[in-house]
């Protein structure tokens, strides 16, 4: 498996001043209840980039992802200070509808979710909850996203079968493809390949390297290798705290932090 | 626009659920408004002392005794049935029983829990009763014993799935701890096993004690509908239900003192089924904790 | 006999105790049906279906309590089924952990062990004579329908609690209301569950006989109902009348009606147990 160096091949862009950061946190503290699991984050993330969270279990890097499109909301007892800014909105201050928000922002989860229907219905599940009822442009939209996340050749013969009968790693596939219906600007990853085989796991990462010049995208994962191979920029959490965040180069062969240097060449986590 | 009918949405399900309260709020107020008037006329102390009763009659007795004699005698003898009968099921299901067998037992049970209790009834009156006469020669026509064993056989299911849900819950490896020493499997399940669920079967059994004591038709039909103060199984009795549907069949006048007793019979009998269901809430409250 | 010979000795008396006791409840349930059946069956013939109910035991029939059960059936249907799932959903899917909600499930929960026979003390002085319903079909189903509300609401809760959260995840995560996941993705996926318990509610209330006597069903019914307001009587209550008459003919007749109304509940009880065994198969998530 060879590290793709993406530093070489990509340009990244100097942050000026006057740019606005496409995602952004401003001294996140997350509280449930007592426990205190995010611990004053601050970060910035460009628009069209991959950025990858890494860190061991329970660092609090899935709980920050989710800040994100608010679906930590869904948990009782959870407290959440400081500031996340989406295209320079606050995303928890502003008189924001919280639906109309995580329609902007799709969300892959760890274990593929395909509702029980077909998979059709699927993909177009997002636009039918927005009254989108042509035929058309279901239509149009079902075979764009289905080939987006490169599923379309597989299933186009029948796509009224149901999800359920998909493989894990095309169940993944084409709930990114449902999440990519809405057209949303930027994509959460929430380990979206560790149940997966590494085939499947090689093809979805070949597709997020795809989606990169159309979307946002940031992705939780346990497997280094695989946010050295696909994403521009590393953050590194530990216990609710973000050690260190850069350039995944640096970040894989020159970190900063000892943690991180720790936690790269295995000593724990 | 999306949002106000997600609203009004909500306000529909939370009336949805405010039914239930109205209901009880219903049960007591009704209850109570009629009890009070009936007990501006009967003394409390004939009502729950009084060794007759006889509303009905031109000399009017108001002690509610003989009903609840006649509710208990039918119930004592249901619960000796059911108790033994159900509880050994339940053990039996849960240590010992192959799938056959249980894929057998639990549909048979299912179904003695569905058959309508006016059928119970009929059974009992029909077969039972003078089944039993055969034997015993001076049963009469309705008496409490046959009620009672027939309503006996219709509790079984309530103890017999809600003990084995409490055996169930018992942790294996306490079961395993009895095996390791060589118990036998009776050994477990008596010294071990039901000890260790004796809360969940307690609560079983006192449910199953409301269940009969709210039982109306297999005793409407079987036991009779004569108040007696009495334990003797072999004569007729009148349980509180009984009563209840005797006076509501009966041409007795909406606002009159005879009517009231439907509501005062009928608040007994609420308190009696009330305080035993939060018995058993409560000791199922207090005693699941420890295996949490 | 040395101490473990006489355990085991006592093992075996114990199974073959446990197997008599067993056998017990499938005793009775076979000799009642053969009972009922060895009386009834041959009573049964279209005219029994299709008479008006009579003084004379050869010519009564159970028309009018048929209809009568089918009018309460479809009526308590029509309103308990919203006002049950409703609840169910609301403390399923919106309830949080508060005082209030706590205290509509205790609430359930004591209902549900209330005395049936109360339920229609309650039906006959709210539905009857507070609002002047009197002893018509819409007082007893409004009746039923309180009675078999708690049910409902048990086996709609337990239904939508078996649809895994990630199915409720990825639909808020693409911006779905709370209203458009219920109805969308926990509704449908929950649907055999809640319809088995639905089936098992109604198949409780046609065999419910003392809350309609006491609400005033009346015991002998020689009309048809034509209205939700005109008085009633349902089988459960011909078979109670029937059963309760010393002419032999009678006898005879409740039995012919127990079969017709064990086969109705049989049916759909059979009915449920199908539904919830396919339901159970095809969503192993």
């Amino acid at each position: 498996m060879e590290l793709r160096l993406l530093s070489e091949t990509d340009t990244t862009k100097e942050l000026s001043f006057k740019e606005v950061m496409k995602l952004e946190a401003r001294n996140v503290n997350l509280y449930y209840g007592e426990k205190h699991a995010l611990k004053n984050i601050s970060m910035g993330i460009e628009a069209n980039t991959v950025t990858a969270f890494i860190g061991p279990s329970g660092c609090g890097k899935s709980t920050f992802l989710r800040c994100f499109n608010r679906m930590n909301d869904l948990i009782d007892h959870v407290r959440i200070t400081g500031d996340i800014l989406i295209d320079g909105r606050n995303v928890y201050k502003s008189k924001i509808d919280v639906d109309e928000h995580r329609k902007k922002i799709g969300m892959v989860f760890q274990k593929p979710n395909p509702f029980p229907k077909s998979i059709y219905e699927n993909v177009v599940y997002g636009l039918k909850i927005n009254g989108v009822r042509d035929k058309h442009i279901l239509d149009e939209t079902v075979e764009r996203s289905l080939k987006q996340a490169a599923l379309w050749e597989e299933v186009k013969d029948d796509l009224k079968k149901s999800a359920l009968s998909l493989s894990g790693g095309q169940q993944q596939r084409l709930c990114i493809a449902r999440a990519m219906a809405v057209e949303p600007s930027v994509i959460l990853m929430d380990e979206p390949a560790s149940a997966l085989d590494p085939i499947s796991t090689s093809k979805i990462e070949d597709l997020i390297y795809e989606l990169k010049s159309k979307y946002t995208i940031v992705i939780v994962t346990h497997n280094m290798q695989q946010a050295a191979r696909i994403s521009d920029k590393t953050a590194f959490f530990y216990l609710g705290e973000l050690i260190e965040y850069n350039q995944t180069v640096t970040m894989f062969t020159n970190p900063h932090k000892e943690q991180t240097q720790n936690y790269i060449t295995g000593r724990f986590g | 626009m999306l949002k106000i009918k997600e609203k009004a949405i909500e306000g529909f399900l939370i009336f949805c659920s405010l039914v239930t309260v109205f209901t009880t709020l219903g049960i007591i107020i009704v209850l109570a408004t009629e009890t009070i008037g009936f007990f501006k006329q009967v003394s409390f102390i004939e009502f729950f002392t009084g060794t007759e009763w006889t509303p009905l009659f031109a000399n009017k007795k108001f002690g509610i005794l003989p009903l609840v004699c006649g509710t208990l005698l039918t119930t004592l003898i249901a619960i000796s049935v059911a108790l033994p009968l159900g509880l050994t099921i339940a053990i039996y299901l849960n240590e010992y029983a192959h799938q056959k067998f249980t894929a057998i037992v639990k549909p048979v049970l299912e179904i003695l829990a569905a058959v309508p209790t006016v059928v119970y009834g009929f059974f009992a009156l029909t077969f039972v009763t003078p089944l039993l006469q055969s034997f015993i020669p001076n049963l009469s026509g309705f008496n409490a014993l046959s009620a009672g064993l027939v309503m006996g056989v219709m509790i079984i299911p309530y103890i017999s799935s809600l003990s084995e849900d409490a055996l169930r819950a018992v942790p294996k490896s306490l079961r395993e701890a009895a095996y390791g020493m060589g118990s036998t499997k009776l050994q477990t399940a008596f010294r071990v096993m039901v000890p260790a669920a004796s809360s969940g079967i307690v609560v079983s059994v006192i449910l199953a004690i409301s269940r009969a004591i709210g039982e109306t038709m297999i005793v409407a039909v079987a036991a009779g509908q004569e108040p007696k103060l009495t334990f003797n199984p072999l004569t007729s009795v009148e349980t509180i239900t009984t009563y209840i549907v005797q006076v509501s069949m009966g041409d007795v006048p909406r606002n009159s003192l005879e009517y009231s007793t439907i509501f005062s019979a009928g608040m007994a009998l609420f308190i009696f089924t009330f305080v035993l269901n939060n018995i058993s809430f409560w000791i199922k409250k207090k005693f699941q904790q420890r295996y949490e | 006999m040395s101490s473990s010979q006489k355990n085991k000795l006592k093992n075996l008396i114990f199974k073959g105790f446990a197997i008599a006791c067993t056998s017990v409840g499938l005793i009775v349930l076979v000799v009642l049906l053969y009972v009922v059946f060895s009386q009834g069956l041959s009573r049964i013939d279209f005219d029994f279906l299709n008479n008006l109910p009579s003084r004379n035991a050869e010519r009564a029939g159970i028309y009018t309590a048929l209809l009568g059960m089918v009018w309460v059936l479809v009526l308590t249907v029509l309103i308990s089924f919203p006002i049950g799932m409703g609840a169910g959903i609301y403390l399923q899917e919106y309830g949080k952990k508060n005082f209030f909600n706590n205290f509509i499930e205790v609430n359930i929960s004591n209902l549900a062990g209330v005395p049936s026979i109360i339920y229609g003390i309650l039906g006959l002085e709210l539905f009857g004579r507070l609002l002047g319903l009197g002893n018509s079909i819409l007082a007893g189903s409004l009746t039923l329908s309180l009675l078999i509300l708690p049910l409902i609401i048990v086996s709609t809760r337990e239904a939508i609690k078996a649809v895994p959260p990630s199915l409720r995840e990825a639909s808020y995560g693409l911006g779905a209301t709370k209203w458009q996941t219920v109805w969308h993705v926990v509704l449908p996926s929950a649907f055999g569950g809640i319809m088995t318990g639905l089936i098992l509610a109604i198949s409780r209330a046609i065999g419910e006989t003392a809350p309609l006597i006491v609400v005033g069903a009346l015991v002998y019914v020689p009309f048809v109902p034509e209205s939700p307001m005109d008085e009633f009587t349902v089988l459960p209550i011909q078979i109670f009348n029937w059963v309760t008459r010393p002419q032999a003919g009678f006898v005879t007749n409740a039995a012919a009606a127990i079969i017709i109304l064990l086969t109705f509940t049989f049916m759909m009880n059979g009915i449920a147990v199908i539904i919830r065994n396919r339901y159970n198969k095809r969503t192993k998530f």
